[in-house]
């Protein structure tokens, strides 16, 4: 599709709204439906677009598959990170009321932050599956 | 950080997997999958020794108090659970550094670290919660790693029995979710205890009862209990030997586990050994496990996959002592998970050094490693004793109760078939003995002794299979406690 000049502009119109549509759903999650998980398929999307138009490699260059891998190790760390700060600073594992002067702040930074790690996750997740299929690419390095 | 122990449990292991996975270094991420491991085992000992002293300890996720939250809860039964998960890891991940290095490719090493650090989590959360979904939410943990796990074995057929696993493990999952979905519709609550207070009074309703049908398959799904077993000789056969031994000590006594809790905590004793009848369905499953599975172990010919048939048969001694329905019953199967862990663990560990250095399982391939490789085949003749229950093992330690439990009720024929199947035991056993002792060294001189690395490791499992059939006081009374527990319902 690199000689279709609909779709490429198209592609390039469109991808800043996926990726603010992700940010969207990431930052509304706790006030309706979404949250970290659809906003990390989302995310991935607008670069499974990308190189379904532009190719592979270009992509690649972009956002290389060790940087994909790192996001799913560092949203893990991100989610349980969150929780050791909650009990260094005296509360239980995943008490977000320790995180703000208020239990409503507190809790509503603990979801996002939380919520911002299962993104990163599933963000690193979806795009080495994508990767995979797409070029048998995954094997990094 | 004491009050932390129960989520600490878990947390160790899961911040330790991410960061095998970032790192590059084989080296440094098998020293952090060792250390992960010690730290649970740690955290395991000092958890026990806290419900010894004070009781049920409870922890409120995220500060919401249970049953609305979700609730961290160890009582004596997964206390003692997590000791023995504890022990497997902190024993077998060492072993793992010299094992995984010839049989992974080098890059996918670190990967393998963290998909066996994040096994160890979901199985140590499993065992750690107190909250059903959550129960789940860790068995999808523990089981999508085992997978990855055992689809690194050497050669092709590694990645069918993977795949075989995945198909049966997702039907158990998923039955056991159905479960779950259906105690939920019926009272609303998620919580252990809160489920075990709310469900009599909805006892009469086919719901309940389909629930119950559904967790008990799940969960003997996962157990590998006969019939459902066809996915475990393969898995185990063909993942690589530390796996082996990891998942063979840990995976299904989990299970055993996430078994007892639904029937006897949740259920309660009383609904489940009178309403339901599970004593009368499970005995004569066991005793088929028993008997057909060791029949089958002594027609193998590679060693892995007759010891892997030889865990469906140990399976079957160990859902057996739940059958019997008593306190002495259920003490010989939590005493066989904690007894079993050690003898299998030592055994595959065994078999991992053979294969280390002849490449093969094959029995043929075996010949004469008695002269070549005295201490590997020493540790395997322990651990084989164990298996048969000779005195002085931990194998008899479990058979004398279990014998002990059936003549209580008075099945003297159930004794007959336990002392008949450790004769075929004995035979499967004593077919690799034979042919590693007897038979002369016909190899081409690869076969020399394993490196310490892989041998200590398996004697630290082969001399505990001796010495807690010796001292068996110790995880006697623990193994008592907890089977108290449990017939008592919500324990105290």
């Amino acid at each position: 599709m690199r000689d279709d000049f609909i779709v490429r502009v198209g592609a390039r119109i469109v991808t800043p709204f996926i990726v603010t549509f992700a940010l969207y759903v990431h930052f509304h999650g706790d006030f309706g439906p979404g949250g970290g998980f659809q906003a990390g398929v989302i995310l991935a999307a607008a670069f499974a677009l990308l190189a379904l138009v532009y190719g592979l490699e270009a992509v690649q260059r972009v956002l290389p598959p060790w940087f994909a891998r790192a996001c799913a190790a560092l949203g893990v760390l991100i989610f349980a990170g969150v929780g050791v700060v909650t009990m260094l600073l005296g509360h239980n594992y995943l008490g977000y009321n320790a995180l703000a002067h208020d239990p409503k702040h507190g809790q509503h930074y603990g979801i996002l932050l939380v919520e911002f790690g299962v993104l990163v996750t599933v963000f690193g997740v979806m795009t080495m599956v994508f990767y995979l299929f797409a070029g048998r690419a995954g094997r990094d390095e | 950080m004491s009050d932390h122990l129960p989520v600490l449990q878990v947390l160790a292991p899961l911040l330790a997997a991410p960061v095998c996975a970032l790192l590059r270094s084989a080296r440094a991420a098998g020293a952090l999958a060792v250390l992960a491991s010690w730290a649970t085992l740690a955290v395991a000992l000092a958890l026990l020794g806290e419900v010894r002293a004070v009781g049920v300890v409870s922890y409120a996720i995220g500060d919401w108090v249970p049953p609305i939250g979700i609730e961290y809860r160890v009582d004596m039964v997964n206390a003692w659970v997590l000791v023995i998960v504890g022990t497997i890891a902190s024993v077998v991940s060492p072993y793992m550094i010299a094992s995984v290095s010839s049989e992974v490719e080098r890059r996918r090493i670190p990967l393998f670290y963290a998909a066996y650090l994040l096994c160890l989590t979901g199985l140590l959360g499993i065992a750690v919660t107190g909250d059903v979904f959550n129960v789940f939410v860790f068995l999808e943990i523990s089981s999508l790693s085992a997978y990855a796990l055992i689809a690194m074995g050497t050669g092709r057929r590694a990645l069918t029995a993977a795949f075989r696993y995945l198909v049966m493990g997702s039907v158990g999952a998923t039955f056991i979710v159905i479960g779950i979905g259906l105690l939920y519709v019926m009272t609303g609550s998620l919580n252990m205890a809160d489920l075990a207070v709310l469900l009599p009074e909805v006892w009469d309703s086919r719901t309940v009862k389909v629930a119950y049908g559904f967790l008990g398959v799940g969960c003997c799904l996962k157990l590998a209990l006969f019939p459902l077993h066809l996915w475990l000789p393969n898995a185990y056969a063909f993942a690589p030997s530390a796996v082996t031994a990891f998942l063979a000590s840990t995976a299904t006594k989990v299970a055993v586990y996430m078994l007892l809790r639904f029937f006897l905590t949740i259920f309660g004793a009383p609904f489940s050994f009178g309403t339901m009848a599970l004593d009368r369905v499970l005995l004569p499953l066991a005793l088929v496990a028993i008997a057909s599975m060791s029949m089958v172990a002594v027609l193998q010919v590679d060693v892995k996959r007759l010891l892997a048939y030889s865990s469906v048969a140990q399976i079957g001694y160990v859902v057996l002592g739940l059958s019997l329905a008593s306190v002495t019953g259920l003490t010989a199967t939590l005493l066989h998970l904690f007894n079993h862990a050690l003898m299998k663990g030592a055994l595959f560990m065994a078999m991992g050094c053979v294969v280390y250095r002849i490449g093969s399982a094959h029995i043929d391939a075996m010949a004469g490693l008695g002269r070549r490789m005295p201490w590997t085949m020493a540790a395997f003749l322990v651990g084989g004793l164990s298996l048969v229950g000779v005195p002085l093992t931990v194998g008899f330690v479990s058979k004398w109760y279990l014998i002990l439990g059936a003549i209580e009720r008075g099945w003297w024929p159930v004794a007959v078939v336990v002392l008949l199947a450790s004769l075929l035991a004995l035979v499967y056993v004593w077919r690799v003995v034979e042919t590693a002792y007897m038979r002369p060294y016909e190899g081409d001189g690869r076969a020399v002794e394993a490196p310490p690395g892989l041998l200590l490791p398996t004697w630290v499992l082969a001399a505990a299979s001796i010495y807690f059939g010796v001292f068996a006081k110790s995880t006697v009374a623990t193994a008592e406690q907890a089977a108290r527990v449990l017939m008592s319902g919500v324990g105290s």
